[in-house]
């Protein structure tokens, strides 16, 4: 009886193991059958408004290196502060609310900067897009620097002190240093997060047909396109969503892969 | 030098605080006008973009108990709901021009209930599976398979929302549909959809939950003679499970503000549900399909629900956080 027990929890759980493979290989697949077959080397030379993916590419890039741009610098500095110079309560109310912040829903998040970068300005607009990007990536980031930093042993830092160094030198270059490569991929999988959200710039950037770097008008995304040509009824733009579908997806895969191959190879 | 970066440091730490503290308030300023309007009665309330009479509305509570009346009859109407509503609007544009005071009224029942069904439906599939993966990623696998199988589940965590909620409708909703009956778009594919996005997340949290377990006690009771059954059940499972309450309480709070993948599947109907097949409508599909047309009243009110569904989503979040998550650091 304990042993056919032990046999039944035994094969429930590789079926569980099972069912969750499937669900990947299924969605896999079917991005590469229904990507592939809709895929075509113009699509890369077009944009939306000629049948094209171009400028959604471009943009949804642009839009995730900016916020990178702002997102990156503030949440590495807020982690520092988090785990080098904060003590006691004020920093511990920090990361808690840094982590809750990580769970927030994206789309309330897309309201908040609505609110505050889209009405004031009078219609969407590529920094609303880049704003609300950032504000999802902060928290990510301030997480893995928090946690990167504390696996650096204490006495890299008192032999940095001991030497004489100041603290923010010996932030900056030992001990940022010592964690380079857990916060590089920390980095890699908040972009790669972050280049793959279609909720926060719904109606903050929104999407544009045309190619456009001006990011004070609506802005080409990938995502958003995405969600608007699968919503239509032609069988052709589904199949550009599709292929959009198909390239969104390597691209985050590929940099989330990349990533954690970083650390991997460390170990 | 130091006492620059050092106040530059704690400054960009700050901002979180800011940026939390602007959410709410932004949420709740631009709610201000729909809370002003429904006060609480917004979330018992299951219109949504009703013309009302004005008078009715305010000396009559008879009144609105008939027009709630005449609305679950459209409901009931399962296959001609859509031209039953159409219906609906085309009389209540009568009604304006014969009555020149009406008022639009908003509220927010059929979302709030949408969002908890869908999340419940998505639990209840995720949690058996999420615990047999984590089960077998940290206890039943060799080290190799072990490491494949929890890479390819961070992998399927990785993939965007969106992608979940195309395959769902196109590919996955079908089968759903022929195997339950009902609509394609409903609230059971939706949730069901919802559950296989926070499968993975939930997986790995719980295995992490699972390997604080130290060996030594899994090993002594493997010595006396146990079964893995037992060992998970009696060892593994009294040790870390407060860690796995809390990372379930977690990927909860997840699963309800989730907006692409549910947005494909759910409808987007503002109707309460009577079977798990029917569409129905949750808080971040209302503000991702109406907040490009809504303005006024509308908006304020889709902000009401942003700001309904940021106090949940922060209680949840937070009591995963500190009731249980915490406990398991200290």
């Amino acid at each position: 009886m304990r042993l056919q027990l032990n046999k039944l929890f035994l094969v429930l759980s590789v079926l569980s193991a099972l069912i969750g493979l499937g669900f990947l290989a299924w969605i896999l697949i079917t991005l590469f059958v229904q990507g592939l077959s809709s895929l075509h080397f113009n699509l890369f030379l077009n944009d939306l408004v000629d049948g094209g993916l171009r400028n959604l590419i471009v943009g949804q890039l642009v839009l995730a290196f900016f916020a990178g741009a702002v997102g990156i610098p503030l949440g590495m500095v807020a982690g520092i502060y988090i785990r080098e110079y904060g003590r006691g309560k004020y920093a511990e109310l920090i990361r808690d609310l840094s982590d809750i912040m990580m769970s927030a829903p994206s789309i309330v998040i897309g309201a908040f900067v609505y609110a505050i970068a889209v009405i004031p300005f009078g219609g969407a607009n590529g920094f609303a897009g880049v704003l609300a990007l950032a504000i999802m990536m902060i928290p990510i980031i301030i997480n893995t620097t928090d946690s990167m930093l504390s696996l650096v042993p204490k006495e890299l830092r008192e032999a940095g002190i001991a030497l004489g160094a100041s603290k923010y030198r010996v932030i900056l270059d030992i001990v940022i240093k010592a964690a380079k490569v857990g916060i590089m991929t920390g980095i890699l999988l908040a972009f790669a997060r972050i280049a793959g959200e279609t909720a926060p710039l719904l109606f903050t950037s929104e999407t544009s047909n045309y190619f456009s770097l001006d990011l004070t008008q609506s802005f080409p995304s990938l995502t958003v396109s995405i969600y608007n040509l699968a919503n239509e009824p032609e069988q052709s733009s589904r199949d550009l969503a599709w292929a959009a579908s198909f390239i969104l997806t390597f691209m985050v895969l590929i940099i989330n892969l990349t990533g954690r191959f970083i650390t991997r190879n460390k170990k | 030098m130091e006492k620059l970066f050092q106040k530059i440091s704690f400054t960009s730490a700050t901002l979180v605080l800011v940026l939390l503290l602007g959410i709410f308030t932004t949420l709740f300023l631009s709610a201000k006008p729909a809370i002003d309007e429904f006060g609480f009665n917004f979330i018992t309330d299951k219109r949504w973009n009703q013309e009302v009479p004005l008078t009715q509305t305010q000396t009559d509570s008879q009144a609105d108990a008939v027009v709630e009346e005449d609305n679950t009859q459209s409901d009931v109407d399962d296959e001609d709901d859509m031209i039953a509503d159409e219906d609906d609007m085309i009389l209540d544009e009568d009604d304006e021009d014969s009555q020149a005071a009406t008022k639009t009224v908003y509220g927010g029942l059929v979302p709030i209930v949408g969002t908890l069904l869908s999340t419940i439906i998505a639990l209840a599939f995720a949690l058996p599976v999420a615990m047999g993966i984590a089960v077998f990623l940290a206890e039943i696998a060799p080290k190799k398979i072990a490491t494949f199988v929890g890479g390819a589940i961070e992998l399927l965590a990785a993939i965007p929302s969106i992608i979940f909620g195309m395959w769902g409708l196109y590919y996955f909703a079908p089968i759903i549909a022929e195997a339950f009956g009902g609509y394609q778009v409903s609230l059971l594919t939706a949730g069901l959809v919802l559950g296989v996005m926070i499968l993975p997340f939930m997986a790995a949290v719980t295995r992490d939950s699972m390997n604080t377990t130290p060996d030594v006690l899994k090993e002594s009771a493997y010595a006396l003679g146990a079964t893995k059954f037992e060992v998970v059940k009696d060892v593994i499972f009294p040790y870390s499970k407060v860690g796995i309450i809390g990372s379930i309480i977690l990927a909860l709070g997840r699963a309800l503000g989730e907006t692409m993948a549910v947005a494909f599947l759910i409808g987007a109907v503002y109707s309460l549900p009577e079977k798990i097949t029917d569409p129905t409508i949750s808080i971040p599909v209302a503000m991702a399909v109406n907040f490009g047309e809504a303005s006024g009243l509308g908006e304020s009110a889709l902000f009401y629900l942003g700001l309904i569904l940021f106090i949940l989503s922060f209680a949840i979040i937070s009591f995963a956080k500190f009731y249980f998550l915490k406990r398991v650091k200290s």
